[in-house]
């Protein structure tokens, strides 16, 4: 066991007039993880630190936060890789609740605009719907999205305006636009084509950074945005036909 | 609150903004500049007369590094929605990138400052 320190943004808006930052110093092995010595300090210091977490193996999501400056999942990121102390604050872009838990309500709003679900018009087959490994690989990286929005906050255009979809709602549509099964193109990319749609994007390249699960956000945004121009030229082709 | 420890993407987009401020920025001031021929050549002239100050012949050579950063930043970034593929090198490019910008700078830099030293 060592002395672990950590320096986190503690903020109870009822309370508190603004976050303010307190050290804590926690028995640990240098192999545990960050969320092991987050409960190190709710169970043996300070009862009142408020966090998310649930499965704690890096598949729910739950625990992302902004851990030495960086997104990350307190779940999956280990003390001795960690400079200390570790400065663990919330995700940023959100309204904080309490200490690291944010908002996520406009999130999700987000998350759900884009339609993530298979959107198919003909009548289901007797079977099930069929599909090429190669017509699967094609949106398989962004089926592990386990939607923690450490991209989303990441993202410094989702800071600047917080309409924009930000890069876990546009990697979520790029799940379905992309899977040959699914038939709600048009609906999806109406959405993703407004103001506060794909076309915010820097290519800053923070969501892919951010990601715990190694998708590569920043190339789905750009293939949704080729998409986009891709249906935009077909439409205008159509158009001039008729 | 603390500063986000983006990478090297980051970085890139941050020049890219702050470049281009700098490109608008001199537009702006070219703009009025090329004005005050309105008011009378004399003005004009006068004005004109300043971008031989040496202080504004080393602004110049910051001019082109803004022109020549966001110009190639661009590029790159273009080159990402031609070949999606190409976004998983993106730190790669970016060294490039920086590479071609030194090499262009270095010559330049040369030319443009060898007035303020008399050669």
């Amino acid at each position: 066991m060592a002395h672990v320190r950590l320096k986190i943004q503690r903020f109870n808006p009822e309370m508190d007039s603004a976050p303010q930052w307190r050290e804590y110093t926690v028995e640990a092995e240098p192999t545990d993880r960050v969320l092991d010595a987050l409960h190190a300090v709710k169970w043996h210091h300070d009862g009142s630190l408020a966090f998310r977490r649930s499965c704690a193996h890096g598949v729910c999501g739950s625990d992302a936060m902004m851990i030495n400056g960086k997104n990350r999942l307190a779940c999956k990121l280990l003390i001795k890789d960690l400079k200390q102390p570790i400065v663990v604050e919330p995700m940023r872009g959100f309204a904080v609740v309490k200490d690291l838990i944010v908002d996520q309500t406009k999130f999700f709003e987000k998350y759900r605009s884009v339609k993530p679900y298979l959107i198919a018009e003909e009548p289901p087959p007797a079977t099930e719907r069929l599909q090429s490994p190669k017509q699967q690989e094609r949106f398989e990286d962004t089926t592990k999205c386990i939607l923690c929005g450490a991209c989303t906050t990441s993202c410094p255009s989702f800071w600047a305006n917080g309409e924009y979809v930000g890069p876990a709602a546009i990697v979520q549509a790029h799940r379905f636009l992309f899977d040959s099964r699914d038939q709600g193109a048009e609906e999806r990319l109406e959405v993703l084509n407004k103001a506060s749609g794909v076309w915010r994007c820097r290519t800053i390249f923070n969501c892919t950074d951010a990601c715990p699960r190694g998708i590569n956000v920043t190339k789905a945004i750009v293939e949704v945005q080729n998409l986009l121009v891709a249906h935009a030229k077909q439409g205008s082709t159509t158009d001039a036909a008729q | 609150m603390s500063r986000y420890r983006g990478g090297i993407g980051q970085w890139s987009w941050m020049f890219h903004r702050i470049t281009g401020v700098g490109v608008l920025v001199f537009l702006c001031l070219h703009i009025l500049d090329t004005f005050l021929i309105v008011l009378g050549p004399e003005h004009y002239n006068a004005i004109i007369a300043w971008y031989r100050h040496p202080v504004f012949r080393v602004s110049e050579v910051g001019l082109f590094a803004c022109v020549l950063y966001h110009s190639l930043n661009g590029v790159r970034i273009i080159l990402f929605e031609a070949w999606t593929g190409l976004v998983r090198w993106h730190r790669q490019m970016f060294y490039v990138q920086m590479a071609i910008f030194a090499v262009c700078m270095l010559p330049v830099t040369y030319l443009m400052l060898r007035p303020v030293f008399g050669r």
